[in-house]
């Protein structure tokens, strides 16, 4: 079963659910991976400490101009729609801007004189480690500035396996890295916060699941900081909510000194395992 | 009238309280021109409620649909496309396999329709995201929708950055403030570049500081001056001096430290900014002092 954890933006406690849960299948015997699909930022790894086993780079192709072939008919520079190449053309020059190339191919079939051959570039890393036997984690960190980390996601995701639960941490947002974690998720758990921008985020990642027909449901987290809205609009909706974190600073000193909230207090491992079990029963729906 | 100041409020991750540090810098600035470049999550509105007079639609790319009146099903796209868009499906009545393109994987590249022998795939624009310019109470205000699923936000928060600059220029306003996105990518760099100044909000905690130099490295490479404020400090004092220390080892000032304060949800859930709903208390008054020191 593959399980994603998401937010409409960071910080509202998403990977604090994802380790949480990550924990207490551990704990309890469970064949289980975490990885960390928020590539910008991925965070996980500063609650779970493990042995790195496998650290592999992910690359994609970078396109290159031989000026000794190229006749500067700029017929490459139209066929790339992400405006990576400048062709001037009476001053003879061409040059491709690195940071812009989705390594998409075109211009390789454009050029008809044999001018473009390709090289590697680097986007990123994929970080497999032992947590605890059986249980691993794996991480995908783009490198800072590339023009989109779902390359290094789809490397994370391929790394993980089919291990019988799959947990992904998902980026914040709406956009495609968001689109390519979730994906191939079976239930998709929603964290939240009681507060107008929490509901209005929740509400864009609620259109966007919807629109792709996943199962999912929502956690509130910090219950009892904000309004009641969130609440009221889950009712109307008739959308699952799945559990409630109080706003405890307990919990919030806990997260800060990279601790799991499960491991330091028993109720909290009984409430994340619950969260677990109504996760399951409502895939098997 | 001054030259154009345009400073870009950011954080590594969401959630640091950035948003609602901007609200109230947008309440208490003369008169600026506010960007909310966090086009993914834009939240800044509820609390500005800006009165709309302008909109627009934003093509964030395009994807490729298959006539399938023309096609043959030859596989020639699936060969071509880099981005495991194209499959070939068994399905009855396709002999050879239906040829299918996946809208999720679909990058937009355009590289299947030309080379399409039958020209048999037409590339259809994404045009659901929009952008706004609107009046609020304080001054003037961009904002954008990404629609879901749709790439490019890069693009489009380089859109409101350029409605933002026409708008201050038309109005004769001389400060630009930019709520940026989170993380690193694309959409980060396209709030920070060009910018006057950068600051970064960010929590004690562990990944607070990670995130903290990560997009630091990425403002770094812009050559942006740089600044921090730690808020929630109190939560833990010593990760704050943490952090602390890393910045003053990397020459960046701290311009600020913000106490845990419910109030600062309390404001937000009442639509309005920290220094709007509790205007003579100590942390408007910490936020005030950061606001001074950030506009000198
Ligand atoms: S591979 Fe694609 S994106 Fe890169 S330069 Fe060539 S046409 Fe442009
Ligand atoms: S298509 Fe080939 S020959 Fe023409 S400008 Fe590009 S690289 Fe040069
Ligand atoms: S290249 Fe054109 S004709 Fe051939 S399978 Fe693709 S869409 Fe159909
Ligand atoms: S436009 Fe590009 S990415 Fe999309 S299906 Fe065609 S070749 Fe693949």
């Amino acid at each position: 079963m593959k399980i994603a954890i998401a937010s409409g933006k960071g910080g509202t406690g998403k990977t604090f659910v994802a380790t949480n849960l990550f924990y207490v299948a551990v704990k309890n015997g469970r064949n289980v991976t975490l990885a960390d699909c928020d590539a910008e930022e991925p965070n996980v790894e500063g609650f779970l400490q493990g042995k790195p086993i496998r650290k592999k780079t992910v690359s994609q192709n970078l396109a290159v101009i031989d000026p000794e072939k190229c006749v500067y008919c700029g017929k490459c520079r139209d066929w790339c729609i992400y405006n990576a190449i400048i062709c001037l053309e009476e001053q003879q020059k061409i040059y491709l801007l690195e940071d812009l190339c989705h390594d998409c191919g075109a211009c390789l079939v454009a050029c008809k004189f044999d001018a473009i051959s390709e090289t590697e570039r680097r986007l990123g890393t994929v970080t497999t480690s032992v947590i605890e036997e059986d249980s691993v984690l794996t991480e995908a960190r783009a490198d800072v500035g590339i023009y989109s980390s779902v390359p290094v996601i789809k490397a994370a995701l391929t790394a993980s396996g089919t291990p019988s639960l799959l947990l992904m941490d998902a980026p914040p947002g709406i956009s495609c890295p968001f689109i390519t974690t979730v994906a191939p998720a079976d239930f998709v758990v929603l964290v939240t916060e009681p507060t107008p921008f929490g509901l209005n985020d929740l509400k864009l990642s609620v259109e966007t699941l919807e629109q792709l027909g996943k199962p999912y449901g929502v956690v509130v987290n910090r219950d009892g900081l904000g309004d009641h809205k969130v609440y009221d609009w889950l009712e109307e909706k008739n959308i699952p909510l799945l559990m409630k974190i109080p706003f405890d600073r307990e919990i919030a000193r806990i997260y800060s000194q990279s601790l799991l909230v499960a491991a330091e207090d028993d109720s909290y491992a009984k409430q994340f395992l619950l969260l677990l079990q109504k996760i399951e029963a409502l895939c098997k729906n | 009238m001054q030259k154009l100041k345009e400073i870009a409020v950011i954080s590594g991750k969401g959630g640091t309280g950035k948003t609602s540090l901007v609200a109230a810098f947008a309440t208490m600035a003369n008169h600026p021109v506010v960007a909310d470049c966090d086009v993914d999550a834009a939240n800044l509105y509820l609390i500005l409620h800006p009165e709309n007079y302008k909109e627009g639609k934003f093509v964030s790319g395009h994807k490729a649909i298959i006539d399938y009146n023309a096609c043959t099903h030859c596989g020639l796209c699936m060969a071509h496309c880099r981005f495991d868009a194209i499959e070939r499906k068994v399905q009855e009545g396709f002999p050879k396999g239906k040829i299918t393109i996946d809208d999720i994987n679909c990058d937009g590249c355009w590289l299947c329709s030309r080379i399409c022998p039958e020209k048999a795939i037409t590339m259809v624009p994404e045009d659901d995201s929009r952008w706004y310019i609107g009046n609020y109470r304080n001054g003037k205000m961009v904002h954008a929708r990404l629609s879901p699923g749709e790439e490019n936000s890069g693009k489009l928060v380089s859109k409101v950055r350029e409605l933002a600059k026409e708008t201050a220029e038309a109005e004769k306003i001389d400060l630009i403030l930019i709520d940026g996105p989170p993380g690193t990518g694309c959409s980060a760099i396209a709030s920070l570049t060009g910018a006057d100044k950068v600051l970064a909000v960010t929590e004690p905690t562990g990944s607070g500081l990670h995130d903290l130099k990560r997009i630091m490295e990425l403002a770094g490479k812009f050559q942006i001056e740089r600044c921090v404020v730690i808020n929630k400090y109190d939560l833990n004092r010593r990760m704050t001096e943490e952090i602390k220390q890393w910045c003053s080892k990397e020459n960046i000032s701290v311009i600020g430290t913000i106490p845990f304060e419910p109030d600062m949800v309390h404001s937000m859930v009442h639509c309005k900014s920290i220094t709007e709903w509790t205007p003579d208390s100590p942390i408007s008054a910490v936020v005030k002092e950061i606001f001074e020191r950030l506009i000198i």
